[in-house]
Order: C-alpha cells, then structure tokens, then sequence
C-alpha cells in the first residue's frame, strides 16, 4: 500500500460527518427513549408475539421428548419462583380441597387429592427453563395430563386447556402440549409431596414450555376452544412459549 | 478544484441499494437485540451481580413497566428481542445470499492471508496504513469475516437457548443451555467489539458512510487518508 506523504490533517467530509453525527444520535436515542410502551409498538408486539406462537407451534412436535437427565443431576433445593414471597404462598388443606372441572369436559365430578394421588404416575428429570434465562434440572413425579383429560371425558380435539390457581394465577397452553407425553400433573418433586409454595396439591409440569407456563396449586382445569390467556400473557408476555 | 470523477483519477466506492438495504436493516436489528438483550439479561446476570445500565438497554420506563407489565421492562425487552431477531435473521440473509452470488464476497472480502493481517495490523496501529475508498484492508478482510461469522454464531446460539427442547441437537452443540446462554453472551462482545471498531473507522474516512448511504462515494487518488 502506499504510503501517504507526510501526516496531514484530513480532509473531512463535514456534511458527512454531520451525518454520521445524526445518525449515532438516532441509534442513542432508540436506545434511550422510552418508545417500549408506545401504543403503537406495543400493537407491533402483540402482532409478532402471536406470530411467534404460531411459528412455534408448528416447530412443537407431540412427539419429540425434552432431554431427561441422571436422577443425580436433579437439585435438590428447587429454586422458589414466584411474585410474592414464599410464605405468603396459599396452604392448601388437602381434606377441603377439590378440583373442579369445567368447558367441554364429559365428567365434570370434582376431584379430592386422594382421588388424584391414586392416578397412575410417572416420573422424569428434565431441565426448568425460566423466561427470564435461569434453568434448573429437577426430579417430578405424577400423571400424564393426558391420562387425566381422558379419563374425565375432555374433548381432545379442543384448542385450548386452561387452568385456574389458588393464588390468583391462571394460565392455558394448546391441546398438543397438553397431550404430549411428558405434560404431567406433578405431585412430586424430589421424590416428596409437593410442598406448599411449590404447588400443592400438584402443579402442571411442562418441560416443553418455559417455567411462567406451568401453574401451581391447580384448583381448577377447563377445556375450551377461546383462548384463555394467562397471568404472564396478559402482561405481555408470548403465549406459546414453548422451548 | 473539482476534478471529473474518473476510476483512472479516483477511488471509488459503491454499495448497491440491496446491499445498503441489508445493511442498515441488520445495524438497526444489532443495536434492538443488544439493547433488548442487555435488559433480559439483567433480569438474572450470568457474571455475578454485574448489570447493564438502564438507559443503555431496550425495555422501556422500568416504573412504567411495573404497572403495565408487573416487572422491570423484561416483556418489553423480551418482545423487542422476539422481534429484532426476525429483522436480523432476513437482514443476515439479504446480505450474505448477495454477497455470496453478486461474487461482492470473492472479488473484495478475499483473500484473507494470516501474513497479510499481521502486516497490515501492525501498519494500522503505527498509522501507516493508508485507506484507499473501495478496497479492503487484509485487516478489514478478516474482520468482516469475523463479524459475520459472529452473527451468525448469535443466530444459532440464540435458536438454541429458545429453543432447547425442539432444537436439542443444536443446544447440544453448543454444550447444553447454561453454555449456550454463555456462548451468547461472549459472542455479543465481540460483536460490540466490532461496532466501536467499525464506527470509530467511519468516523476517519466519513466517505465510507456517504456511500454506505448514497450508494457511491469518489475521492481523488492523491488524497488518502493514513487511517489506522
């Protein structure tokens, strides 16, 4: 390459640079202003998050199963996960607790945990991915969602299976999921009862969702052909989720 | 003195609109999914108790946040996120299939020559490298090279923490999702890495900017720039 005669100043293009100025302005200030909670973009959001649902539901497969794990890789003190503190988590007493079913279910006869625990389980060791990047590998036991929708008569070729929760938290996620073979109606976690906090009498684990997807305290389970959202969706969250 | 713009006269440097397109879709789609990513990432640091700045990350007012959305802009991050990387996937796209068929990519982003990188690396950080409009450098070789095999690494890394379950394979390539998040990251450095570098370069020789915006750029031959 030639060498350039001497060191001069050079001849900057001011225009330009001008330019360049306005442009870096710009990025800054896409960054820096708070154009996240415009109406319009939040409008853009909602249209690419449904997108983005259906996207992912055509990339699920009923069939591909989420990696299991050596039963030693399981934590053994599960992360607590929630938007209020663990002790202010519902106590469920399992002698008045009922499960109630509702929308296109054949038998709608509420059940007692008695009644649950003594549905047939199984157990696996899957990785819980949280929205927010944490993960953890941890050991559930309990019945396939699908044994029980069957069992109760639930019209499987619905869209959707919604549930409501003893604290306020309520969710839904598409019939395939529901009927994948890993969905289960988790009982256990490390081999123990559910613990309060952690969702007694069960919680819905979902190892093809992330962990927002997979409700606690399970009080009620309906199917249902209009989507019911979700505490997490109806903030702005995507609804499918899947992982 | 304006002289006749002539290639015999002049350096001159062209950017197809396709290519102009392409590359200000995927600067756009960089700066949403690094501000965007800098907020999700704060929500549960990888490094400690490190966190970016607000005002340096995409989400949105975090008080604001907190009413409309129960947290601290880590929705609006995340749909920031979910929405640049299709802006950045087709950008991506756009440029690297013109590149690779106009022949842009053969004719001036190779050779790249480990011996030519040093020599030229050395003579830019001595500021004896002159800067000739529509050449590439040895180092400007390779460092694009770099950033575009980079961002591709951010594609693939990034399908494979979204995806762990259905795209096993590909997490499992990365050295499963904890490593994969790491990957990510590190990654996204390197590729900030790139950007002061590539904005601190336009800032010495602006000329590169009009052409990256007005498609053409012409500076005499006997004007170069030393520009490191």
């Amino acid at each position: 390459m030639p060498r350039p005669e001497g060191w001069k100043v050079p001849d900057v293009d001011r225009r330009a640079l001008v330019k360049s100025g306005l442009s870096l302005g710009a990025l800054t200030l896409l960054t820096g202003c708070d154009i996240s909670d415009n109406d319009v973009v939040q409008d853009m959001f909602a249209k690419v998050s449904r997108w983005n649902s259906f996207v992912q539901s055509e990339l699920f497969s009923g069939t591909r199963l989420a990696p299991e794990y050596p039963e030693s890789m399981a934590v053994k003190n599960f992360r607590y996960n929630a938007w209020y503190h663990w002790q202010l988590a519902p106590v469920i007493s399992a002698a008045d607790y009922r499960l109630e079913l509702a929308g296109l279910i054949d038998v709608k006869t509420p059940w007692t945990v008695r009644q649950l625990y003594a549905l047939p389980q199984q157990s696996q060791v899957t990785r819980h991915v949280c929205v927010e990047g944490w993960s953890m590998i941890g050991k559930w036991t309990g019945t396939p969602l699908r044994v029980f929708l069957e069992r109760v008569g639930a019209d499987l070729t619905a869209k959707y299976v919604g549930f409501a929760c003893a604290d306020g938290y309520y969710e839904s996620i598409d019939m395939a999921t529901a009927l994948h073979p890993q969905t289960i109606m988790a009982f256990q976690l490390s081999d123990e009862t559910l613990p309060a906090e952690y969702g007694f009498p069960f919680k819905i684990r979902i190892p093809t969702k992330l962990g927002f997807k997979q409700p606690k305290f399970v009080t009620a389970i309906y199917v249902t052909n209009r989507n019911p959202g979700g505490f997490w969706v109806d903030r702005g969250y995507n609804w499918f989720s899947g992982i | 003195m304006k002289r006749k713009i002539h290639p015999l006269t002049h350096d001159i440097q062209e950017h197809p609109l396709l290519v102009r397109i392409a590359h200000w879709m995927q600067a756009l789609a960089i700066i949403i999914m690094i501000g965007s990513g800098w907020r999700i990432y704060n929500s549960v640091p990888i490094f400690g108790d490190y966190r970016f700045p607000i005002w340096a990350t995409l989400g949105g007012d975090p008080a604001e946040s907190k009413i409309g959305h129960m947290d601290p802009g880590v929705a609006n991050a995340l749909n920031w996120h979910f929405t640049g990387m299709w802006l950045l996937a087709a950008s991506y796209l756009l440029f690297m299939l013109h590149g690779l068929i106009s022949g842009h990519f053969i004719r001036h982003l190779l050779p790249v020559r480990p011996r030519e990188i040093w020599r030229d690396a050395v003579a830019a950080l001595t500021f004896k490298l002159a800067h000739r409009l529509g050449e590439y450098n040895a180092v400007q070789r390779a460092l694009y090279w770099a950033v575009l095999f980079g961002v591709l690494i951010m594609i693939l890394s990034g399908l494979a923490i979204w995806k762990p379950v259905q795209l096993s394979w590909l997490t499992w390539c990365f050295g499963g999702y904890p490593t994969a998040r790491v990957v990510h990251f590190l990654v996204m450095t390197g590729i900030c890495l790139f950007i002061v570098i590539h904005v601190a370069l336009v800032a010495l020789v602006p000329k590169t900017l009009v052409a990256m915006v007005f498609g053409r750029a012409a500076e005499a031959k006997d004007a170069h720039h030393a520009a490191p």
